[in-house]
């Protein structure tokens, strides 16, 4: 298998079989890139991935470790910005807005594309302000009974509410790590954000706390947009609508998750699925 | 001296090389040294420690009583009229005798007795060295003797000698507990003769702050005062100077270097600023006495102000730049040890780099920077030379900083530099202070170990 | 976007100007404590170089001095002893009447010989001791000057106040000298070996080095050993039990116990107990030796955690015993480590001042002490004793001291620094 590095990256663009199997675009798409590249200093992490997200829809990334899905997904609201040496070529669309654009704001991009991340990541601060910290910065809402409408609203809508009502007060961190990352879902949520990104966020988890995440998105994807990357495909054929297949920073197969857990096209999709390796 | 230190170090080098001779001559010579326990050469260390601890102890023990000894029996061969002198002149006496019998210039007039006792001084002194060495001498050789008959084929010799070593290593550990029972012991002894002089509540509670007690009874102030509070005033109003410039100083650049600089500023700016606290503080003294305060006096008066030559905040100021790189390193490391994932987390929601510092990134290290300024005013609090050159000497009760205010420090440099004159209540308040001292900065350091300690491990 | 999405696209568009606002405030808040901390180091050092530097030269006065037999060695027997007593100041007095007849009246000379220092006097007699064969010759000397002609001549106190302290007189006499050529200025290699004066042009950090050297000396040959043995026995040895507990808060706690209660320690116990000589650089080395550990154990212990754990492993699978293992593997490996940790002790030791006052080496001490049991000071408190000297000189005599001790700690830490780079490894 070729190492991804620049020097060589040009002539893997023209190998035949790392271009892309399925329909990358999509009709109605919320999120669009275009033949996007990331590099990590010297190494290249993302070669030329095109791939659409349509609205109201959960698309799963799966693939083996370092197969830079990840990457991949913190390009979409430009968390790689806060990694220093990452660079980011190639266009992603917002509604037809060029996030890359030089004149794009970050601040009102990540309020837009909000991201529940592996670990549960709770401030250590009460649950109510957890939630309300976003309204906050941004001014959503200011008097005190705006406010709690947003953080019930957004704690009812993540699950958590009936667990937590109680004690409101208490820090986030005393919660259970299932309930710490819903929490943090609630956390997203109540920006009002009109995609979520979720990268491996059940990995921390035992199966019962997984199984409730799952419902849950089930339920938000009427709301939401969602890209979730998962280690699992299981998950990914439980929750998603579409999926991709990432290897070695290359999009590989992109297309409906029955298709691609069923009939895979591809010889890297087919193995890892069948779990030669992964 | 010398010379007994040779003698050891000879004698150690010989006791190796009889050791090892011996151990490969009990089985028989080098061809089956096999069937010693341990190699050779631990035989030899064995036979050289046992000769060099014994040899060194006597040395420092000699070396620390000999002069007291002496001084003691001299004083006692004197005649009984200059025995009954009071303390301060028999010291001067004592003095003339040793200077005369190293053949120095005296600074009192020779008198037949004094030559008398330099001459018997002498003696004794060539007496004790040879004394000295003879009975190294006869101790090595005792204990040497004993210690190589010990030395036998299936004698664990290497056992032995590891336990020496652990044994020394425990010594040398322990010397840390040793400093402190010696600080304890010497400030505290101190401390309750000066509290049979002057009541403890008098010294705590005291509003009153002056130690000139007067030669004759009948002069006016004989008494004299010691109430520790205006020194802790001065104390805590220098001390809080120093943390109003530390604090937003050292936390802001912690901050800026650390979240915002570019690594080639963070790889200039992190060193130089760590060049302030490698300055000797005596070098902040003089700063703060012959640059700062005039600059400060000169200032004042242009805005009609009346600073004092020695104001409290000239001494704070300075003080306060001494403490910068200790704060900002302190912060720094707490800084860096929130998690990167509640950065993440901000910035996911779309919080600009200030707000997630505010926000996320203080409210979880302040524990940890708290704890660290904890440590940094107990080093204000026991910082002394830039409050003995650049503070003043008048035990006031203000708030002000521009008046002239002293210390805890100042104080037991002022009492115990110079002519001294021990027992008398004054030298003994500075041990008093000192123990104050010592216990308001151990509580503090202790405090803050601990809050720094809770902080780290909770987000290990 | 639903209705909820696009309010907040809408608020949190309006809002950007004003946090952004903030965010540069804050960031420039940030950039200014940093400016702010790095001007200080700035102004530390040029107000202690602009004063200082010129105390690396000093004034001369360029004499011809007549070696008069009649005043030197009247009977002629050229014994030293006659030598050593002569009465030198005629020396180097008649010159300067010769230069200005004009000057007639007692106290108008009085003022005229004071342009020279007192040293001038024992530079005359020194050159004479050590040939006795001028007597008899002129030759132009160059007379060390007095310290305010020093400093009137390095421009440290302008032309009024100078005329206002010492008359109109005393500035015309300078005028001519330097006419003459005869006012210059050298290196000024006395200032590093000469020890404490009351006269600030014969005062020099001779001695106070010599006491610094004695006392990090001591310190080093106690508390690098000892400060090492601890450490191997901290880390390598000791059992997780009370004692082993009580030694590590002890030497936490000990780090920060401030250093003036080490010198009332020092005090009571060195001095006071067991009868050690007051202002001796060895009772200083003992003191600092106790305040520096607690640096050079952690150090110490910092260097051994650095070594992993399959050297000690290795070490003991081949049959080594625990002792062996630590003082043949582990032990040369954290060394540099340890030595690093050792001269930044030895840094903080030679910037130390607060606890040497306590144990006397405050005294006035002419004499560069020759063994660490001689009465002496230290550069740092020799820096403190001149500070309190009202002479303008004393000023720039101070601030040189100060940028010699600083040349030291800089170039101690560098070594340090340069020590660490050079060994430094990655497991």
């Amino acid at each position: 298998m070729p190492e991804i590095q620049s020097a060589s990256g040009d002539a893997q663009l023209a190998d035949e079989s790392f271009r892309t199997i399925g329909k990358t675009y999509v009709d109605q798409p919320r999120m669009t890139a275009s033949q996007v590249n990331v590099y990590y200093g010297d190494k290249q992490a993302i070669c030329d991935v095109s791939l659409g997200i349509a609205r109201n829809e959960v698309i799963a990334m799966i693939g083996p470790s370092g197969c830079g899905k990840s990457t991949f997904l913190r390009c979409l609201n430009r968390m790689n910005d806060t990694i220093a040496g990452c660079r980011v070529s190639g266009t992603i669309r917002l509604d037809q807005q060029d996030i890359y654009d030089k004149r794009l704001d970050v601040v009102p991009l990540r309020a837009r594309v909000g991201m529940v991340f592996q670990k549960p990541n709770p401030f250590p601060k009460s649950i109510y302000d957890n939630v309300a910290y976003g309204p906050r910065i941004h001014g959503l809402a200011r008097k005190g009974v705006e406010l709690d409408e947003v953080v019930e609203t957004s704690l009812r809508r993540a699950g958590l509410w009936t667990e937590v009502k109680d004690r409101l007060a208490a820090p986030g961190t005393g919660l259970s790590g299932g309930q710490q990352q819903r929490l943090c879902i609630a956390r997203t949520i109540a920006v009002s954000p009109e995609v979520i990104l979720m990268d491996e966020p059940c990995s921390a988890l035992d199966p019962i706390a997984t199984a409730r995440i799952e419902e849950l998105l089930v339920e938000l994807r009427k709301n939401y947009t969602i890209a979730v990357v998962t280690h699992s495909m299981q998950q990914a054929a439980r929750i998603s609508q579409r999926t991709a297949y990432f290897h070695l920073g290359h999009l590989i197969e992109v297309g409906e998750t029955t298709r691609i857990f069923t009939n895979p096209q591809h010889k890297l999709t087919e193995d890892y699925i069948t779990g030669r390796f992964g | 001296m010398s010379v007994a230190v040779l003698l050891v170090i000879l004698l150690g080098l010989s006791a190796f090389y009889l050791g090892h001779a011996r151990a490969v001559r009990t089985v028989g010579g080098a061809h089956s040294i096999r069937r010693l326990h341990s190699l050779p050469a631990y035989y030899g260390w064995y036979l050289a420690l046992w000769v060099i601890l014994p040899a060194g102890a006597v040395l420092l023990l000699w070396g620390l009583f000999q002069e007291t000894a002496l001084t003691a029996w001299i004083t006692a061969s004197l005649p009984a009229q200059q025995q009954a002198l009071p303390a301060a002149e028999l010291g001067l006496l004592i003095n003339d005798i040793r200077n005369l019998a190293a053949g120095n210039i005296t600074a009192g007039q020779v008198t037949p007795e004094i030559q008398a006792a330099a001459a018997q001084l002498q003696q004794w002194q060539q007496t004790a060295t040879l004394a000295r060495i003879a009975v190294i001498l006869a101790l090595t050789s005792l204990i040497g003797s004993l210690a190589w008959r010990a030395i036998q084929p299936e004698m664990r010799a290497r056992n032995r000698v590891e336990w020496i070593v652990q044994a020394l290593l425990i010594l040398s550990s322990s010397i840390a507990v040793l400093t402190t029972v010696g600080i304890v012991l010497s400030v505290l002894f101190e401390s309750i003769r000066f509290f049979h002089k002057i009541p403890i509540t008098d010294f705590l509670f005291g509003l009153d702050w002056s130690p000139q007690t007067a030669l004759r009874s009948d002069q006016v102030g004989a008494s004299g005062a010691f109430g520790a509070i205006p020194l802790l005033a001065g104390t805590l109003l220098i001390s809080g100077v120093a943390m109003l410039v530390a604090v937003p100083i050292g936390l802001m650049s912690a901050i800026y270097l650390s979240e915002y600089a570019h690594p080639r500023l963070r790889q200039v700016a992190k060193p130089v600023l760590e060049v302030l606290a490698g300055v000797p503080t005596v070098v902040y003294g003089f700063f703060a006495a012959l640059t700062l305060a005039p600059l400060l006096r000169g200032l004042g008066e242009s805005l009609g102000l009346e600073v004092a030559s020695e104001s409290a905040l000239a001494a704070g100021l300075v003080m306060g730049v001494m403490i910068i790189p200790f704060i900002s390193s302190l912060s720094d490391d707490v800084i860096s040890a929130v998690p990167q994932a509640l950065r993440d987390a901000s910035f996911g929601l779309g919080a600009t780099r200030s707000e997630t510092i505010r926000q996320v990134v203080l409210p979880a290290a302040l524990p940890g920077i708290m704890g660290g300024v904890l440590l940094a005013v107990s080093r204000a609090i026991g910082e002394t030379m830039i409050v003995v050159m650049a503070a003043g000497l008048s035990a006031k009760l203000t708030a002000n900083p521009l008046e002239a205010v002293t210390t805890v420090t100042v104080q037991i440099v002022t009492l115990l530099v110079g002519d001294q004159e021990f027992d008398s209540a004054k030298t003994l308040a500075a041990f008093a202070l000192g123990l104050l001292l010592f216990v308001i900065t151990l509580a503090l350091n202790i405090v803050a170990l601990k809050i720094v300690r809770r902080y780290r491990e909770h987000y290990e | 976007m639903n209705e909820r999405q696009q309010a907040v696209y809408a608020t949190v568009q309006a809002s950007l100007r004003r946090r952004y606002a903030r965010e540069r405030r804050f960031r420039a808040l940030g950039l200014g404590a940093v400016i702010l901390g790095l001007s200080f180091v700035l102004l530390l050092f040029t107000d202690i170089i602009s004063k200082g530097y010129s105390a690396f030269v000093q004034t001369y006065i360029t004499l011809p001095v007549y070696f008069d037999p009649q005043v030197i060695d009247p009977n002629e027997q050229r014994d030293p002893a006659q030598l050593a007593r002569a009465d030198y100041r005629q020396l180097v007095r008649a010159p300067l009447r010769a230069l200005f007849p004009e000057v007639k009246n007692r106290r108008a000379k009085r003022q005229l010989y004071r342009l020279l220092s007192t040293g001038a006097t024992y530079q005359i007699r020194a050159m004479v001791l050590a040939d006795p064969g001028l007597i008899g010759q002129t030759r132009q000397i160059a007379l060390l000057a007095d310290d305010d002609v020093d400093m009137i001549t390095k421009g440290h106190v302008d032309q009024a106040t100078a005329e206002e302290r010492f008359g109109a007189d005393y500035r015309s006499w300078l005028q001519q000298l330097t006419r003459q050529g005869r006012l210059h200025t050298r290196w000024n290699i006395e200032f590093f070996t000469a020890g404490d004066s009351r006269e600030p042009e014969l005062a020099g950090i001779g001695g106070a080095m010599a006491g610094s050297f004695y006392t990090l000396l001591v310190t080093l040959l106690l508390s690098c050993p000892i400060g090492i043995a601890a450490a191997i026995y901290l880390e390598e040895f000791a059992p997780r039990n009370r004692f082993t507990d009580l030694i590590e808060v002890n030497i936490n706690n000990l780090a920060a116990v401030p250093s003036i209660v080490f010198g009332l320690l020092g005090l009571a116990i060195f001095i006071n107990l067991f009868g050690l000589p007051r202002s001796a650089p060895l009772v200083g080395g003992l003191v600092l030796t106790l305040m520096t550990l607690p640096t050079v154990i952690i150090a110490s212990r910092a260097a051994l955690q650095a070594v992993p754990p399959s050297i000690r492993e290795a070490a003991l699978g081949i049959g080594a015993s625990r002792t062996q293992t630590v003082f043949h593997h582990v032990l040369p490996l954290a060394l540099p480590g340890m030595l690093t940790g050792t001269i930044i002790g030895m840094a903080q030791a030679l910037g130390e001042t607060a606890p040497l006052l306590m144990i006397g080496m405050v005294a006035f001490i002419v004499d560069v002490p020759n063994s660490p049991l001689d009465p002496s000071s230290a550069l740092p408190v020799q820096v403190y004793l001149w500070a309190d000297s009202p002479e303008r000189a004393f000023v720039e005599r101070t601030s040189a001291a100060i940028m010699v001790l600083l040349a030291f700690l800089i170039s101690m830490n560098a070594c340090a620094v340069a020590l660490r780079r050079r060994f430094e490894r990655r497991w």
